[in-house]
C-alpha cells in the first residue's frame, strides 16, 4: 500500500466518520452520569448549604444543564477533561495519564496472549479435526468463552495466590509477577473465542480449491498450511480484534478493581461510584476514542492482508 | 515399463446417507508421450480417480489399489515421498480456475514457489523462468502483470496461469481436468488450444478429463469412456469414434452436436440419469437407459477384448 492521493482521501473521510460518533457518545455519557440519583458532594453527613453551593459554583455545577454541557464541549475540543471531583488537586487527564500505562500493559499483554495462543489452538484443532484433542480443547474453549472473569479471577487466586503462595493476589508493582494472573483472567475468554474462531476459519479454508492447487504443487504441507492457508483463516480474527478490543477493557474494570490495579478500570468504577462526572466521562471518552482507533488500525490491517479490499472502499 | 499403470484402483466416500463407492476397480496404462481422454458425465468418478492418484481427495474419501509411476506406488508413497512427484513430475490442472489460485498471494509467489521447491531455483532464477512460462501461454506483459492478484485476472487468463504453473517443473504427465468447462464459451477453444500446443511441443503425457467427446480428438491417442465408476469402453481415438462398441459411447457421440449435417438439427441426448451411486443397480449400470438392453444384461458385464486392444464393457456381440 503506498500513501497516494486515495490513501489520504480515505483516512480523512475515516477522520471525519468518527466526529459524530464522539459527539454522541459525549452527549449520551454526559447526560447518563447526570440521571444517576445522588451527586458528587454527597455524603452520609450532609455539607453544610453554604458549602455545598460554594462547590457546586467552583465546579459550575450550579448552572443549567445545557450551559454545563456545552462547557463540556468547550473544554474537549481543547483536550480538557476538567478537574476530578474527587480526587482533589489531580485533572482527569493527570488520572488517566497516571493509570493508562498500567492498564495498557494488562490489556496489550492479554491481546498478544489472545492472540498467539488463540490461533495457535486454533490451528492445532483445525488440523486434528474431530479428534480427542480437537474436541476437548473445543469444549475448553467453549467453557473459557462462558465463564465469567468475576468467577475465574478469585479462582485463581485462591490457587496460585492462597493455596500455591506462587503470586501474589493482587495490588501492583510493575513485576511480572503481579501482571500473571490478572493478565491470564483478562486473556481467557479472548483466548477461548480466537481458538474458536480460528479453527472453524481454518477447516473452512482447508477446504478449498486453491489449497488442493497447493497440494497439488507438492508443496510441504508445513507450507501450505503457513503460507497458504494461515493468512485467508486469520481474516476473521483480524476483524474480531475490534470487538475484542472493547471486550478486553469492559473486562479490565472488573479484573483491576479484583486484584487491585490502580488502573484506568479502577478509577472508572471508583468515578462511577464517587459520581464523580468529570472521571467518569474522561474514562469513557478516552476508551472511545481508543476503541474508534483500534478499529480503524484493524481495517487497515485487513485491507493489507486481502488484496481484494482497496482501502477506498472499507 | 509404462509411465503410469494404474490397477484396481478404487475410491469410496463417506457420506451422511451412506457409502458411495465411486471408482469401482479402474485399471489403465499411459506409455510416455500418449493423451489419454476420459470421458464420461459428472459423477461417473473421472475426475476423483486422479484426484485418488495424486492423494488429493476430501478428508471423507478413501482409496485403494495401485498407481505405479515409473514402477514406484504414488498411492502407497508417505507424504514427504509423494510431494517429490506432485507438481514436478505429474502436475494437475483444475476445473475450476476461478477458485484454483490463492487470492491472497500474488501470482509471482505462487509461481516461484513451485519451482524453488522443486528445481532448487533462487527466487531470482525462479522468476526469470515463470515469467517465461507466462509468455509461453501468452500472457500479455508477463514481467509486470506477475506481481498482480488472481482477482485481477479473468477467468481464461487464470486458467493460463495455472496451465503456466503445471509446467514450470515440466512434467512428465499433466493431467487437465475439464479445464475449459467453468469457462466463457468465447474462451473455451481457446484454452483447448492451448492445453493442445503445450502438450504437443512439450512432449508430455497427457490425461485431458472431459464430458465433451468434441474435444478429445486433439490431444488425445486414447480414449476411456467412464460410467457409473467404471470403464465401459477403452480404445484408440479412431477406434472409439469409428465404431464404439458399448452404448453409452455412441449414445456420447450422438449428443455432440453436428453442424455439418443441415438436414438433423435435434439434440441427441442419452435418456435417464446416471444411477445413484449409493444404490447401484444389478446387472449392467447403464440398463436402464440402453435401448439394447436384452437378458443378458441382468448380469454385470466383464470387460472383454473387442479386437486390436479395444476394450468394451457389454454383452453385445454387434456395434451398437
Amino acid at each position: 500500500m503506498t500513501l497516494d492521493q486515495s490513501f489520504v482521501r480515505h483516512i480523512t473521510r475515516r477522520l471525519l466518520s468518527v466526529l459524530p460518533t464522539l459527539l454522541m457518545l459525549i452527549t449520551v455519557v454526559f447526560f447518563l452520569v447526570r440521571v444517576a440519583p445522588g451527586g458528587p458532594f454527597d455524603s452520609e453527613k450532609a455539607l453544610p448549604p453554604e458549602i455545598q453551593a460554594n462547590l457546586e459554583a467552583k465546579y459550575h455545577l450550579d448552572e443549567p444543564l445545557l450551559q454545563q454541557y456545552f462547557r463540556y464541549l468547550g473544554q474537549i475540543l481543547v483536550l480538557d477533561f476538567g478537574p476530578s471531583f474527587q480526587y482533589k488537586d489531580w485533572t482527569v487527564n493527570e488520572l488517566i495519564a497516571q493509570g493508562f500505562p498500567v492498564s495498557l500493559t494488562i490489556g496489550a499483554l492479554a491481546m498478544l496472549l489472545g492472540f498467539v495462543l488463540g490461533v495457535s489452538i486454533g490451528v492445532g484443532a483445525a488440523l486434528r479435526q474431530n479428534s480427542a484433542a480437537d474436541f476437548s480443547t473445543m469444549g475448553f474453549a467453549m467453557l473459557g468463552v462462558s465463564i465469567p472473569n468475576f468467577v475465574v479471577a478469585p479462582l485463581l487466586i485462591l490457587l496460585f495466590a492462597v493455596y500455591g503462595g506462587w503470586l501474589p493476589a493482587g495490588g501492583w508493582d510493575w513485576t511480572w509477577q503481579s501482571a500473571v494472573l490478572p493478565v491470564v483472567t483478562l486473556a481467557l475468554p479472548v483466548i477461548a473465542y480466537i481458538a474458536r474462531l480460528m479453527r472453524g476459519s481454518m477447516i473452512e479454508v482447508l477446504h478449498s480449491n486453491f489449497i488442493r492447487t497447493a497440494r497439488a504443487k507438492g508443496l510441504p504441507e508445513r507450507q501450505v498450511i503457513l503460507r497458504h492457508a494461515l493468512k485467508p483463516a486469520l481474516l476473521p480474527v483480524i476483524s474480531y480484534m475490534g470487538p475484542a478490543t472493547a471486550a478486553l477493557i469492559t473486562g479490565s474494570v472488573v479484573v483491576e478493581r479484583i486484584f487491585s490495579i490502580p488502573g484506568l478500570g479502577s478509577y472508572f468504577v471508583q468515578g462511577a461510584l464517587n459520581r464523580d462526572y468529570t472521571l467518569v466521562m474522561g474514562v469513557v471518552l478516552f476508551y472511545g476514542v481508543l476503541i474508534i482507533a483500534l478499529n480503524f488500525i484493524v481495517d487497515l490491517l485487513y485491507s493489507i492482508l486481502n488484496p481484494k479490499i482497496a482501502y477506498e472502499e472499507l | 515399463m509404462p509411465l503410469l499403470e494404474v490397477k484396481d484402483l478404487h475410491v469410496r466416500f463417506e457420506t451422511p446417507e451412506g457409502e458411495v463407492h465411486a471408482v469401482r476397480g479402474l485399471d489403465f496404462t499411459l506409455e510416455p508421450g500418449e493423451g489419454l481422454a476420459i470421458v464420461g458425465e459428472s459423477g461417473s468418478g473421472k475426475t476423483q480417480a486422479m484426484l485418488a492418484i495424486l492423494g488429493l481427495l476430501a478428508e471423507n474419501g478413501t482409496s485403494g489399489g495401485q498407481a505405479l509411476y515409473q514402477g514406484a506406488d504414488l498411492m502407497a508413497m508417505e507424504p514427504h515421498e509423494l510431494n517429490r512427484h506432485r507438481g514436478r513430475d505429474i502436475a494437475m490442472i483444475f476445473q475450476d480456475p476461478m477458485t484454483s489460485l490463492n487470492p491472497y498471494l500474488s501470482i509471482e509467489r505462487q509461481m516461484v514457489e513451485v519451482a524453488m521447491h522443486h528445481q532448487g531455483l533462487s527466487r531470482r532464477e525462479a522468476r526469470v523462468h515463470a515469467v517465461e512460462m507466462l509468455r509461453a501461454v501468452r500472457i500479455p506483459d508477463p514481467e509486470s502483470r506477475i506481481r498482480q492478484y488472481p482477482h485481477q485476472f479473468s477467468g481464461g487468463m487464470r486458467q493460463r496461469i495455472l496451465i503456466a504453473m503445471g509446467l514450470l517443473c515440466e512434467p512428465d504427465i499433466l493431467i487437465a481436468d475439464e479445464p475449459t468447462t467453468a469457462l466463457d464459451v468465447t474462451v473455451q477453444a481457446q484454452i483447448a488450444g492451448l492445453v493442445e500446443e503445450v502438450v504437443q511441443r512439450s512432449g508430455m503425457a497427457a490425461i485431458l478429463i472431459t464430458h465433451d467427446l468434441g474435444v478429445v480428438a486433439g490431444v488425445s491417442d486414447r480414449v476411456l469412456v467412464m460410467y457409473a465408476g467404471e470403464m465401459v469402453e477403452y480404445g484408440t481415438v479412431e477406434q472409439i469414434y469409428r465404431s464404439p462398441r458399448h452404448p453409452y459411447t455412441r449414445g456420447l457421440i450422438d449428443s455432440v452436436p453436428r453442424l455439418d449435417r443441415a438436414d438433423d438439427d435435434a439434440l441427441h441426448a442419452i435418456p435417464g440419469n446416471p444411477p445413484n451411486m449409493l444404490s447401484l443397480p444389478s446387472g449392467c449400470c447403464f440398463r436402464d437407459r440402453c435401448s439394447r438392453a436384452f437378458e443378458a444384461c441382468a448380469e454385470a458385464p466383464e470387460l472383454r477384448d473387442a479386437g486390436d486392444g479395444h476394450l468394451k464393457r457389454c454383452h453385445l456381440e454387434e456395434a451398437p
